[in-house]
């Protein structure tokens, strides 16, 4: 019998995510950007637009090589077919093949919506990882699409940081993010992230179904759709050039 | 009696001169003045209906909330029914569509990279549409400095002080990059067909005209416009007549109200257009009374010193006989015949300066640079009907009450006292 409790004892504690407990909140950033950050992908999403008046959808192909380089392509629909983006660092030009003008988006420009989304550009420009960005602290736990979480609270660190402060909630298990609460200085609310489904895509955790939502605008917020993604996929260094937007 | 005092008037420049000068000073200074705010109330309502509102403007209720931000993912749809919709129940007036739009107007070098690029504020309207009541409503033949106006699909007009700070002239490209109703960002290219001076700050600083379907395009907004305006077909702005409009319309469109439903708003319910047009009705009316009470004042001491002067005379025609009633008013007709040939002077010279300000106008530009409602830079006077008899009111009643004040002192008299006066 006292066999038996031992070994349900040590059962128990294998199974328990007690190491992820002990976890500082800068640990978990790490864990974060590790199962975020990918050396490069290739995703192809559906962007569900849901504004005040129509919903619209959107497809598009991004090309992304480290945290500095991006290309996107949008495939449909026809009026928007062949608008490509660009990021180089923090650069981003944007290409219309109706007007067939290479634009810099920059400034006041950076805070637009992209193709009528929640998202901004500066939005896109974000791909810092977490943990050279903010100090971060655990301020709870929470469960979240049946999913146990860790909540925690960031402040920036850096410079040039698009928000002042994030909450997140934090999959103690998974290292992804399924909730996320953008703040400006002020402390007013103005954006928000919401998982809906998580999937699993060579061995990294993937939000495949994403609603993010401008807080200051009208809308049901845009949701981001994962159809195709795949990892350390061949890119030619090419396309990551004005030139390319052309072609 | 009147030929008596009449001639006393003529013939005894002393007693009548000063009087008759205020009462020709205050009344020009009045007729003047009254036509000038009359002008600048004109030109304020007609540059605000044409360049921006109209005389009655429709739009989706919450566009109207957000007007000032062009908030054209709002804006109205099935813009061909609602036309024709108006044109049946108010065929009075002429009705016509307008997008405002704001964006970045990005002038390319020989190689597509930016040369220059400057935030425009855009107008688009049915330029190229046959009989087009556009043309005229915004004066661009008359407003046009460089090139021509729009004839072909693509082609935009720009303000003249806009291109030149882009560097930019009649035939060159340019692209608009801005938002689509749907908050896509759109560019667009166009060609400079012409550059164009409205003689308002706030247009001439950075505007740019368009073709409505132009815009409806680039915009994706097919079908759609962020306002249709209304102009009554005789141009007067008759407040009663919209606001029934208004009235009818908006209780016609109460059953499906929501946010985007269309609600008609007069050209008096735009904002800041209230505070105006009653502060320019304030300062008629403050403009009259206070030249009225400085009159009243200035003839009441000028009466109190011809009184003094006239001492004497008083006195003999009371000791003569004459009863102190009818001695007060033949003073009081005298004054009224003092405050007519005055008020005549003034009205002639008012009306005079008046006429040549009809035409001239007064610069004030440099008090309007950077104006953001719809302040014309010159401003003209305008002579109406009533012109010619405001400087009545003041001219009769300032001569009238100072007569009549300074007049009460032929009723201290004491005939016993006057012998010895005269004596003395």
């Amino acid at each position: 019998m006292k066999k038996i409790l031992l070994l349900l004892t040590f059962a128990c504690v294998l199974a328990a995510p007690a190491p992820a407990q002990r976890l500082s909140a800068d640990q978990i950033l790490d864990r974060i950007d590790e199962n975020a950050v990918a050396g490069n992908r290739i995703s192809v999403t559906e962007m569900i637009i849901h504004s005040r008046r129509a919903t619209r959808t959107l497809k598009l192909k991004s090309w992304v090589e480290g945290e500095d380089k991006a290309f996107t392509e949008f495939l449909e629909p026809a009026r928007e077919r062949g608008t490509k983006m660009l990021k180089l660092g923090d650069q981003l030009w944007t290409y219309s093949p109706d007007a067939d003008r290479t634009i810099s988006i920059s400034g006041h420009m950076l805070r637009q919506s992209v193709m009528g989304s929640d998202l901004s550009y500066e939005d896109m420009l974000e791909d810092r990882k977490l943990r050279q960005a903010y100090g971060a602290n655990v301020v709870g736990e929470e469960r979240l699409i049946d999913r146990p979480c860790w909540v925690l609270e960031l402040t920036a660190k850096a410079e040039n940081v698009a928000y002042d402060s994030r909450k997140i909630w934090v999959d103690r298990e998974r290292f992804v993010l399924l909730r996320e609460d953008r703040f400006a200085k002020s402390g007013r609310l103005l954006k928000t992230l919401e998982v809906k489904s998580v999937i699993r895509v060579q061995n990294r955790w993937v939000q495949n179904d994403v609603v993010f939502k401008d807080a200051l605008k009208a809308g049901d917020g845009t949701e981001f759709i994962i159809q195709s993604i795949e990892f350390e996929a061949a890119i030619p260094e090419s396309l990551f050039t004005k030139a390319s937007l052309r072609k | 009696m009147i030929k008596f005092l009449f001639k006393g008037i003529l013939r005894d420049k002393s007693r009548s001169l000063f009087p008759f000068l205020i009462v020709t000073a205050g009344v020009f200074l009045t007729v003047a003045l009254y036509c000038y705010i009359k002008g600048a109330e004109a030109s304020f309502i007609r540059s605000n209906a044409n360049l921006l509102s109209g005389h009655v403007r429709v739009m989706t209720g919450a566009y109207a909330k957000e007007a000032d931000q062009i908030p054209n993912d709002l804006a109205l749809t099935g813009l061909p029914s609602l036309i024709q919709d108006l044109q049946a129940g108010f065929p009075g007036f002429i009705w016509t569509p307008r997008i405002r739009f704001g964006g970045l107007l990005d002038v390319p070098d020989e190689n597509g990279e930016t040369r220059s690029q400057g935030p425009a504020a855009g107008m688009a309207v049915r330029l190229l549409a046959p009989q087009t009541p556009e043309i005229k409503l915004l004066d661009l033949k008359k407003a046009l400095v460089r090139g021509h106006l729009p004839e072909r699909p693509k082609e935009v007009l720009i303000s003249d002080e806009f291109a030149r700070k882009l560097g930019l002239n009649p035939g060159e490209r340019a692209t608009l990059i801005s938002s689509t109703m749907f908050g896509s960002t759109s560019l667009a290219n166009f060609v400079v067909a012409g550059t164009v001076r409205f003689g308002v700050s706030a247009m001439d600083r950075t505007a740019m005209i368009a073709d409505l379907a132009d815009i409806q395009d680039a915009l994706d907004m097919k079908d759609a416009a962020g306002e249709i305006l209304g102009f009554s077909k005789d141009s007067v702005y008759r407040q009663k007549e919209v606001d029934g409009m208004a009235a009818i319309f908006n209780a016609g469109h109460e059953d499906a109200r929501d946010d985007l439903s269309p609600v008609m708003v007069t050209l008096r319910d735009q904002p800041g257009m209230v505070l105006m047009i009653d502060r320019l009705s304030y300062a008629t009316a403050a403009i009259v009374g206070v030249f009225l009470f400085v009159m009243s004042l200035v003839l009441w001491n000028a009466g109190l010193l011809g009184s003094l002067r006239r001492y004497g005379e008083i006195g003999v025609r009371l000791a003569i006989g004459e009863s102190k009633g009818h001695l007060y008013r033949s003073m009081i007709y005298e004054s009224l015949m003092i405050g007519a040939l005055g008020t005549l002077a003034g009205t002639g010279l008012g009306l005079g300066l008046s006429y040549y300000l009809q035409v001239k106008g007064i610069d004030i530009s440099s008090m309007v640079k950077n104006a953001a409602i719809m302040i014309p830079s010159v401003l003209h006077s305008q002579v109406t009907p009533f012109a010619y008899v405001i400087g009545f009111l003041p001219g009769l009643l300032a001569t009238l009450l100072g007569t009549a004040i300074s007049g009460r002192g032929i009723y201290k008299r004491q005939t016993a006292q006057l012998f010895k006066e005269l004596e003395t």
